[in-house]
C-alpha cells in the first residue's frame, strides 16, 4: 500500500441493526465490495472497490446500506484539490492516460440553468393542454428552396427525404458493445411506440433489431464498424460521426473485452479486438471530402434517407456548420461539451469543447445569417436534462434534441461513471451476461416511454403557457427567453435579453 | 423637439416590442363600386373603447384611380431637411410624376404631426435594369432602404402601392380619419385600425396599417410566435425595424404570395394551418398538400390570438388565428361585405344584413372586387 495508497472518495455505510446477513448486496456487486464472514456472521466491505452504483443501496431489503462521502482529506489546498492530488498518484503509478465516462462533471456554468422561459399574462391568453390541441410533432430535413406546380396547378411534393417524430426528441448514438443487448433493446421499442427514432451507435446494427428499422438511425463512424449495404438501407436516417461533446477530437473506444460474442459479429471484427475508432474520418480531411462521403451515402441509400452529420461542439463550430450545410448533408447535429461516453481519456472530456447552449445559440444565428437555415435541420444534445432543457433548446433555435444520459437513467443507470470498468450492476455498460439479464427489456423499455410521455406533456404545458399551439413557433423563438445573472458576451451570444428587460 | 418629446416617454417605435389590442374593420364592394371612406370612419368610431388613442389609421383600395400605374408613396418626415435628403433619393431611383403635400384638416385631438407627402412613382428604366430586380423587388428595396434610416435620418414610407393609400396616426382612428380627410376619398375598399398599445409609442409610423407594395394588414391580438416568424423572415431580407406584430404578418404576406406564389387559400394553410389530426383525417392528395405545406412553411405558422384583414390590389382577405382567440364576424349585403371586430361596427353602417356569420379559426373569408387577383 503506502505510496499507492488512495482513500476512497465514498465509504458504504452499513447499518447492522438493519442488516439481516442475506448477502443480497455480495451477490448483487459485479466489483467484489461486500463479502460475508462466515466465523462472525456478518457482512463486510471493502470500499476502496465501491463505485457508487448505488445496485446494493436500491436492493437491500431493509435498507441497512446507504453510501457516504468519506471524510478523509488532504490539507486544504484552493490550487491543489484532493482530486488532482489523487490523479497525479494514480498516473505515477500506472504511467496511463486517466479514463473516464459519462459526461463532464466539473464546475462549469450550465446555460440552461440561468435562462427562464415566458407565459402569457392578460394581452394573450395561455392555452390548455387539456382542452385544446397542443402539437410537438416535427419533420426534420432540408426544405427545398423551390415550390414547383403541376399543370393543374397543384404543388407537387418535391420534399427530400425527411424524419417525422412525435416530439422534438431522439435517443442518441449509443453503441451496441458500448451498452447491452437488452439496453438498445430497451431503446429501440421505446423509440417505436415513442414514434421517435434512436441511433445505433458506431456498432453496427444487431440483426435482431433490424425489425425496428423506421425508428432508427445507423451511425457511421471513423472506425466504419459494422457498415455495410444492408445496414445503411436498414435504418431511417444515417448518421456520419465527426466528433462526440465527451471527446472532441478523438475517435470511440470500446476495450476488447466488451468485445465478445454477437458484438464481435455485428461490429464486423475479432473478439478481444479492442475496438478504437481514428481520430479523423481517413477520407475526410476537409470539408470537401465531407461532402463526398455524404453524397456516397446518398447514393447508397438511393436519395431515400436523410443524411446527419453529427460534430462536437467546439470553438469554431459555427463555421463548422456553415460548412456542413453546404455539404449536402440534410440534418447538422451538435453535441456539447457535456455530453456523455462510455470511455473517454479524462483530461479531453473535463477540457475540450465548449457548452451546447452557446454552440447551438451561434450556429443557428450563423446559418441565418447566412440565409442557408432551411438547408438543414439542428439536432443538439450534451446534455439535455429535463423537458424544459428541451424547450430552452427549441427556443434557442434547435429542431429537435437528443437525450442519452437521461434515457440510461430511466433504466437504472445511477451514473456513477464506470462504464469503461465494463462491470455495471445495472445491465446497461457491460456484456457479461449475468449482469446483462439484470435490464429487464419489458420494463425498461416501457420507462423510457414514460420518461418521454412525461416530458412532453411538461412540454405542452410550458408551449401553452407561452400561448404557443404548435412547437414550430417555439423554434428559435428567443424572445420567450431571459437570461439571469448573465453578462452582457454571453447574453448576446445566446441572442437573448436579461431577465426585466 | 418633438422627436425628443417622443423619445422620453418611451423610445420610438422599434425599441421596444409592444403589445396591442384593437379594432379592426373593413368594407369592400364586391363589383368594385367606390364609395366614400366616411362610413368606415362610422364603422370603427362605434369600437371606441377598444382603442385608447395611441394609434389609429385607414388603407383605401382604389383612390388613385388616375394614377393607377404609379407607385405611390406615403411618407413621414421629422423635418424639412429629411425630406430634402429623401428626395434626392427618390429622384435617384424613380420618375417622380406627382408630389404633394398630403391635405389634412387640424383637428384638436392630433397633434404633432410630421410633415406628410405622397409622391406618384415609376422606377426609373436604368436603374432598374442595372438593379437586375423586378420592379416590385426594386421598389421593396428602396422603400427598406428608406426607412432603415441609415444614410437619411427621420424620413418614413408607410405607403407605397398602385391605386392605393396608408393613411395613419397617433390619436383614436376617428379623428384621425376627419384629419386625413377620408370622405374625400372614394375607393372600392377601406380597412381601419384602433390600437390599444400597452405602452406609449409615441411615433405615427407605429400606428398600423402596415402596408408594403398593394400589401396592407391590420390586425388586432398578440401573436406568441413572434419571433420564430421574425427570425424566419429577416432571413429572406426583410428587415422587421418597429418589432411588430402586423409589420411581421405583412412580410409574411408578402413572402408567400409575391415572392413564392401561394394562392391566398394555401396561405392560411400556413400561416393558420389546420391541426395535425384533422389532416390526417384528410384524403390522401389533400393530406399530401397540408403536410408539405406545413413542414416548408413551419416557421410561417402565426401562433396566438389574431383576427387579421388583408388588403390586397382587387381584394380583402379576413383571417383568424386557428383556435379563434379574438373576435371577427362578417356581414353581407347585396354587392357589400363588411368585416369587423364587433357586429356593431357592421350594424351602424348597414342594418338591414343579408347574412352575418363568424368565421371558423382558421378559415380564410377572401372577396375579390371584379378583377380582383390571387
Amino acid at each position: 500500500m503506502a505510496i499507492n495508497f488512495l482513500y476512497p472518495d465514498y465509504e458504504v455505510a452499513r447499518n447492522c441493526d438493519r442488516c439481516i446477513v442475506c448477502r443480497a448486496c455480495e451477490r448483487q456487486c459485479a466489483n467484489e465490495v461486500h463479502e460475508y464472514v462466515d466465523t462472525l456472521n456478518k457482512m463486510v466491505c471493502d470500499d476502496a472497490k465501491c463505485v457508487n452504483c448505488h445496485r446494493c443501496v436500491s436492493l437491500c431489503p431493509t435498507r441497512a446500506l446507504k453510501i457516504v462521502k468519506s471524510g478523509n482529506t488532504y490539507k486544504e489546498n484552493m490550487n491543489w484539490s484532493g482530486k488532482t492530488i489523487n490523479e497525479v498518484y494514480r498516473q505515477a503509478g500506472s504511467g496511463g492516460v486517466l479514463l473516464s465516462s459519462m459526461g463532464n462533471p466539473e464546475e462549469y456554468p450550465i446555460y440552461f440553468d440561468k435562462i427562464l422561459l415566458n407565459a402569457s399574462q392578460v394581452t394573450n391568453p395561455s392555452i390548455d393542454p387539456l382542452r385544446e390541441p397542443m402539437e410537438t410533432t416535427v419533420f426534420l430535413g432540408a426544405k427545398p428552396h423551390n415550390i414547383e406546380r403541376g399543370e393543374d396547378g397543384r404543388i407537387k411534393n418535391n420534399l427530400p427525404p425527411q424524419l417525422k417524430l412525435s416530439m422534438p426528441v431522439m435517443f442518441s448514438a449509443m453503441s451496441y458493445g458500448s451498452i447491452s443487448y437488452n439496453a438498445h433493446e430497451s431503446l429501440a421499442r421505446a423509440a417505436e411506440e415513442l414514434g421517435i427514432l434512436y441511433n445505433t451507435g458506431e456498432g453496427g446494427l444487431h440483426e435482431d433489431f433490424y425489425r425496428y428499422g423506421k425508428n432508427t438511425v445507423v451511425q457511421v463512424a471513423s472506425g466504419r464498424f459494422g457498415v455495410h449495404p444492408q445496414y445503411l438501407n436498414s435504418g431511417a436516417a444515417v448518421e456520419i460521426k465527426m466528433g462526440q461533446g465527451a471527446k472532441p477530437g478523438i475517435g470511440g473506444h470500446l476495450p476488447g473485452a466488451k468485445i465478445v460474442g454477437d458484438i464481435s459479429r455485428t461490429r464486423m471484427i475479432p473478439e478481444g479486438s479492442d475496438a478504437i475508432s481514428p481520430a479523423p474520418h481517413h477520407d475526410i480531411y476537409s470539408i470537401e471530402d465531407l461532402r463526398q462521403l455524404v453524397y456516397s451515402l446518398k447514393e447508397a441509400t438511393d436519395y431515400k434517407k436523410p443524411v446527419i452529420v453529427k460534430i462536437a461542439a467546439v470553438h469554431n463550430v459555427a463555421a463548422i456548420a456553415s460548412g456542413i450545410a453546404r455539404s449536402g448533408a440534410d440534418i447538422i447535429s451538435i453535441d456539447g461539451f457535456r455530453g456523455g461516453t462510455g470511455a473517454a481519456p479524462t483530461r479531453i472530456r473535463d477540457n475540450v469543447g465548449i457548452p451546447i447552449e452557446l454552440a447551438l445559440a451561434s450556429v443557428d444565428s450563423r446559418l441565418r445569417e447566412e440565409g442557408i437555415r432551411d438547408d438543414v435541420s439542428i439536432i443538439v444534445g450534451g446534455s439535455i436534462r429535463s423537458s424544459a432543457d428541451i424547450v430552452r433548446a427549441v427556443a434557442l433555435g434547435a429542431d429537435c434534441v437528443y437525450v442519452a444520459t437521461s434515457a440510461l437513467l430511466a433504466l437504472g443507470c445511477h451514473l456513477c461513471r464506470s462504464c469503461h470498468a465494463g462491470k455495471c450492476n445495472w445491465g446497461i455498460a457491460t456484456q457479461s451476461p449475468e449482469l446483462v439479464k439484470r435490464l429487464n427489456p419489458d420494463i425498461g423499455y416501457k420507462r423510457l416511454v414514460n420518461l418521454m410521455t412525461a416530458w412532453q406533456h411538461e412540454i405542452k404545458e410550458m408551449m401553452g403557457g407561452m400561448g404557443i399551439n404548435s412547437i414550430e413557433s417555439l423554434k428559435g423563438n428567443r424572445l420567450m427567453l431571459r437570461g439571469v445573472g448573465l453578462n452582457e458576451k454571453e447574453l448576446s451570444i445566446l441572442g437573448i435579453k436579461h431577465a426585466g428587460e | 423637439m418633438q422627436e425628443f418629446q417622443t423619445r422620453r416617454r418611451c423610445g420610438r417605435e422599434g425599441r421596444v416590442r409592444i403589445p396591442s389590442g384593437c379594432a379592426i374593420t373593413g368594407i369592400i364592394s364586391k363589383s368594385g363600386r367606390r364609395m366614400s371612406g366616411e362610413r368606415v370612419i362610422r364603422s370603427i368610431s362605434v369600437m371606441h373603447d377598444r382603442s385608447n388613442g395611441l394609434g389609429g389609421g385607414f388603407a383605401a383600395y382604389g383612390i388613385y384611380p388616375e394614377y393607377r400605374d404609379y407607385y405611390a408613396f406615403h411618407i413621414f418626415y421629422e423635418s424639412s431637411a429629411a425630406k430634402k435628403e429623401c428626395e434626392e433619393f427618390l429622384e435617384r431611383h424613380f420618375d417622380i410624376i406627382n408630389l404633394s403635400k398630403i391635405p389634412t384638416r387640424k383637428v384638436k385631438e392630433i397633434t404633432n404631426e410630421p410633415l406628410i407627402w405622397r409622391y406618384f412613382l415609376t422606377p426609373l428604366p436604368t436603374k432598374l435594369a442595372d438593379s437586375q430586380l423586378d420592379e416590385r423587388e426594386f421598389v421593396v428595396k428602396c422603400v427598406f432602404h428608406i426607412n432603415a434610416g441609415a444614410d437619411m435620418k427621420g424620413a418614413y414610407v408607410f405607403s407605397c402601392g398602385k391605386d392605393m393609400g396608408v393613411f395613419k396616426a397617433v390619436g383614436f382612428p376617428e379623428d384621425v380619419g376627419r384629419f386625413y380627410k377620408l370622405e374625400e376619398y372614394e375607393g372600392y375598399c377601406f380597412t381601419a385600425h384602433g390600437r390599444y398599445p400597452t405602452n406609449t409609442p409615441g411615433w405615427w409610423g407605429g400606428a398600423h396599417p402596415f402596408a408594403l407594395l398593394d400589401y396592407s394588414v391590420v390586425h388586432n391580438g398578440e401573436i406568441s410566435s413572434y419571433d420564430a416568424n421574425r427570425r424566419a423572415i429577416e432571413m429572406y431580407g426583410y428587415k422587421c425595424s418597429l418589432q411588430t406584430d402586423t409589420e411581421v404578418i405583412t412580410y409574411i404576406i408578402d413572402y408567400l404570395h409575391r415572392k413564392k406564389r401561394l394562392t391566398l387559400d394555401e396561405i392560411a394553410l400556413v400561416v393558420a394551418a389546420p391541426f395535425w389530426q384533422t389532416i390526417g383525417r384528410m384524403e390522401q392528395r389533400d393530406r399530401e398538400t397540408h403536410e408539405y405545406l406545413r413542414t416548408i412553411f413551419s416557421s410561417q405558422l402565426i401562433t396566438g390570438p389574431f383576427s387579421i384583414l388583408v388588403g390586397f390590389e382587387g381584394g380583402l382577405m379576413a383571417l383568424n388565428d386557428r383556435l379563434k382567440l379574438r373576435s371577427m364576424v362578417v356581414g353581407e349585403r347585396a354587392d357589400m361585405v363588411y368585416i369587423a371586430s364587433e357586429e356593431a361596427a357592421i350594424r351602424i353602417i348597414e342594418p338591414n344584413l343579408d347574412a352575418l356569420w363568424a368565421p371558423l379559426g382558421g378559415q380564410p373569408v377572401i372577396i375579390r372586387a371584379n378583377g380582383g387577383e390571387a
